[in-house]
């Protein structure tokens, strides 16, 4: 079977099933961040497939402007976690369920 | 089977298995090459695609700038293996099981969508020419508003991440100032 739409369909939704899998079962900051990054890239993946099927640059545009975004929120977000280990010395996000306090 | 259908199943099995590698590996160095792995991978499938621009942009900005910055974010906290926060088993096993049904819920939804043909001759949509000037006619407004995104996130990783040392001038200081004035 040639390969066609729906075997990016669903390797992206593997790809994206992987990233909230981690999301969920990781308590280190770093590797939830890590995954939210896959989750991005597996709806990158689809896009350009889509944009390819489609023969439509809009798409392509559109990943482009995710990884602006993905970008400005990695930078903010390390900052935050850097801030979060210079107070409490871990990246251990079960400690953050203090702000409840 | 054509080169192009090896290709696709060698980088979406290598792309899956890294990506598990990431979720898996407990030592979060590991994680990080895994990710680059990863994110190789699919540049690659960029390429096969004709998006030569984003493969070229995917591996600079993905697996050049972003990564690194894990990577030196990591080496700064000297993270590894036995500091690494571990979950109990059962809320492991609750993340793996509402993934997986998730997987299933938009696996059973997407089932049943119309197949799209591809068609694997060369095009030049993915070309930097192509994507210039619909970026600079089409997408000229999210374009200069990106600019101001990430302007605006400079300055807020700065300003998180400065240092608090620098207190402001107490009672004390201000009197003491006062004295040379």
């Amino acid at each position: 079977m040639p390969v066609n739409s729906t075997h990016y369909l669903f390797l992206s939704l593997l790809l994206f099933s992987i990233g909230i899998m981690g999301a969920l079962m990781r308590r280190n900051a770093i590797i939830i961040f890590m995954c939210i990054e896959l989750m991005l890239n597996a709806v990158n993946l689809l896009l350009v497939a889509f944009s390819k099927i489609y023969g439509d640059a809009d798409a392509q545009l559109f990943v482009f402007f995710i990884m602006v975004v993905a970008a400005a929120e990695v930078a903010v977000g390390l900052a935050i976690i850097v801030m979060m280990y210079r107070k409490v010395h871990s990246v251990d996000i079960n400690i953050l369920n203090r702000l409840k306090h | 089977m054509d080169i192009y259908d090896i290709l696709f199943w060698f980088l979406s099995a290598l792309a899956v298995a890294c990506a598990l590698g990431v979720i898996l590996s407990r030592n979060p160095v590991n994680s990080v090459m895994f990710l680059i792995v990863t994110f190789f991978a699919i540049s690659g499938h960029y390429v096969l695609m004709n998006a030569q621009f984003l493969a070229i942009v995917n591996v600079i900005v993905y697996a050049g700038a972003i990564m690194v910055l894990f990577l030196f974010v990591i080496m700064l906290m000297n993270l590894n293996a036995d500091v690494e926060p571990q979950k109990g088993q059962l809320v492991q096993l609750a993340g793996v099981i509402s993934g997986g049904v998730l997987f299933l819920v938009i696996l059973a939804s997407i089932k049943t969508a119309k197949t799209e043909y591809m068609d694997k001759t060369a095009t030049d949509i993915g070309l930097i020419t192509n994507l210039g000037k619909v970026l600079f006619t089409k997408y000229v407004l999210p374009f200069e508003i990106s600019s101001v995104l990430f302007l605006s996130a400079m300055i807020g990783a700065v300003v998180i991440g400065k240092k608090e040392d620098a207190k402001p001038p107490s009672k004390a200081d201000e009197a003491e100032m006062k004295q040379f004035l």
